[in-house]
């Protein structure tokens, strides 16, 4: 596969592992991202991988563009010799509806079904997670059912409580902390996905499944009590 | 130790930002102005990377609780002390019970303030940068409130001292400042979606004037001024931005990502401001405006080189200076 590379700016260069989303491309992702994590060229600041992009940033007093490039096309000669991680299975238990949920039967009305139906679609998926960006250990989740997409609201709330659960288009996702936003809330889940108090800040990673179940409000009260504690 | 008696606007602790976690989506935070706030954690006699107060606009009032000694870069907000003008670009001795303060907002919208020691805050992931929005780093994750108290890292035995002789024998002495414009030439280069554009917005970009938005902050700067249009609607894919980097969303109006920005992102970018120009535009106040000219990433490189030559030889100076006074 032909990798491409093009600047972000004087500090930042961009490897495009391919044009459009597909299992290749996001594998190469990972396997570059394994590379660089393994290997940690002295020169490296840091990097940042998406769904189809690995972004690198350099010091230019150190090395020039068109250096980083040959630095990086020599370290990807070792590309077919690393093993991208194994996908981790994740499940994230979710009280559905109430007031962690207030757009549920919104969605359920739009699709012409019960909230009942809405949440057995929802945790009976395997979603995958593309990558973590936006805000901390956000995950882009794909995988979700057209049966339970809903359009965002028109005017987006200005406070969502973290943990809560969303979907917004053909997308389900989590927001791992206080954010404004317009996505249909249908639930909360009692897991933390930003633990700034770990090596690894973010719960989930690019490459993990996930599946959703749904738990009542007792078991959502016990389980968020015990996340706390194990993070505070 | 600081108390602070008013907190002003939004006055923050930052740093150099958190470098190293963007991939699990933290962002980098940090300072918006990096070479102000360097070059005042120099004459403070700190390392260029320890943290400063981040003052915006409309300034705090700060008491000393103790002797320090102080050094104040950036934009001009008219800091005094003890109601008596105090000089930008220098380090000054204060004595405990001093009270720093803040008028009109002159040339530029943020100071830094170093504290030679900086201060004893925790260090969360790599960086004391407070970022608001996850409560994280800084004070308390927070910015500062009336009637909180920082406290500062102890110094060397008789290095106060030294400091307080050193600049009493040299009063005149400063850094040039950093000029800040009222209405900067940018420069940008052309940003991983230029050529989507249409012809018409690839012009325009380089010759209209763009004004400061109402709504723009520590995370980004709306401009106003000509609208911007890709050749073709398409949805693109999301992926890293960086400090400076023009991204145009779906109204047209494009916004320059600073120190607050988002990790990762979908819109189209027109540009990537010269790392050395990003303080012209950190310096902006909402109702300014620049013009952005076209610059190459290998102009924009030697450009930051010269200027990482610059500090390190102001760098050399301060401690040559501070030999000679000692």
């Amino acid at each position: 596969m032909a990798f491409t590379f093009s600047p972000l700016s004087e500090q930042a260069l961009v490897i495009e592992t391919g044009a459009i989303i597909n299992k290749e491309s996001e594998q190469a992702v990972r396997k570059l991202s394994a590379l660089l994590e393994k290997e940690a060229p002295e020169w490296l600041i840091e990097f940042i991988p998406a769904f189809t992009t690995v972004t690198v940033f350099y010091d230019p007093c150190q090395l020039k563009q068109a250096e980083v490039e040959q630095e990086l096309k020599s370290l990807m000669a070792q590309m077919d010799e690393v093993e991208a991680p194994a996908p981790r299975q994740i499940e994230i238990p979710v009280c559905y509806g109430g007031d962690f949920g207030p757009d549920l039967c919104f969605v359920a009305e739009h699709n012409g079904l019960t909230e009942e139906e809405v949440i057995a679609i929802h945790t009976s998926g395997i979603y995958s997670v593309h990558m973590i960006g936006f805000a901390p250990g956000f995950p882009f989740i794909g995988g979700m059912s057209e049966k339970i997409a809903a359009p965002r609201r028109k005017s987006p709330r200005l406070r969502i409580p973290e943990r809560t659960v969303g979907i917004a288009g053909m997308q389900t996702g989590v927001y791992p902390i206080e954010t404004p936003g317009g996505w249909q809330l249908i639930g909360r889940t009692p897991l933390r996905l930003f633990v700034p108090d770990q090596d690894i800040p973010s719960l989930l990673r690019a490459g993990d499944e996930i599946r959703f179940t749904q738990i009542d409000e007792a078991e959502y009260r016990e389980q968020e009590a015990k996340q706390d504690a194990d993070h505070s | 130790m600081l108390t602070i008696r008013k907190s002003g606007l939004q006055t923050a602790v930052q740093d150099l930002g958190r470098t190293g976690f963007q991939r699990y989506g933290v962002i980098a935070s940090g300072v918006m102005d990096p070479f102000a706030h360097r070059i005042a954690n120099l004459l403070a006699g700190n390392a260029e990377t320890a943290a400063t107060l981040e003052i915006a606009l409309s300034g705090p009032v700060i008491e000393f609780e103790a002797d320090h000694f102080i050094a104040i870069c950036g934009g001009d907000l008219s800091p005094s002390l003890d109601g008596e003008p105090l000089t930008m670009w220098r380090g000054h001795f204060v004595r405990k019970g001093s009270v720093l303060s803040f008028g009109e907002p002159k040339r530029g919208a943020r100071s830094y303030v170093a504290v030679a020691g900086s201060f004893d805050i925790p260090v969360v992931m790599d960086s004391q940068s407070t970022y608001l929005r996850a409560g994280i780093g800084g004070f308390k994750g927070r910015a500062l409130k009336n009637g909180d108290s920082l406290q500062t890292r102890p110094l060397p035995a008789g290095r106060l001292e030294a400091l307080k002789n050193q600049n009493a024998q040299a009063p005149d002495w400063l850094i040039p400042p950093a000029r800040y414009h009222e209405q900067p030439i940018v420069r940008m280069m052309p940003g991983r979606q230029f050529t989507l554009f249409n012809e018409e917005s690839r012009t325009r970009i380089f010759e209209e004037t763009f004004t400061i938005s109402a709504s723009s902050d520590r995370m980004g700067y709306r401009l106003e001024g000509a609208e911007l249009a890709l050749e073709k609607q398409e949805e693109l894919i999301s992926e890293a931005v960086a400090f400076g980097s023009v991204q145009v969303p779906a109204d047209g109006n494009p916004i320059v990502l600073l120190a607050d920005r988002q990790t990762t992102g979908g819109y189209p970018k027109i540009g990537q401001i010269a790392s050395v120009d990003l303080p012209l535009i950190s310096q902006l106040k909402p109702g300014e405006s620049l013009k952005f000219r076209h610059i190459s990433v290998h102009d924009a490189q030697q450009l930051y080189i010269e200027q990482e030559q610059q500090i390190r030889q102001l760098k050399i100076a301060i401690q040559m200076k501070r030999e000679e006074w000692t």
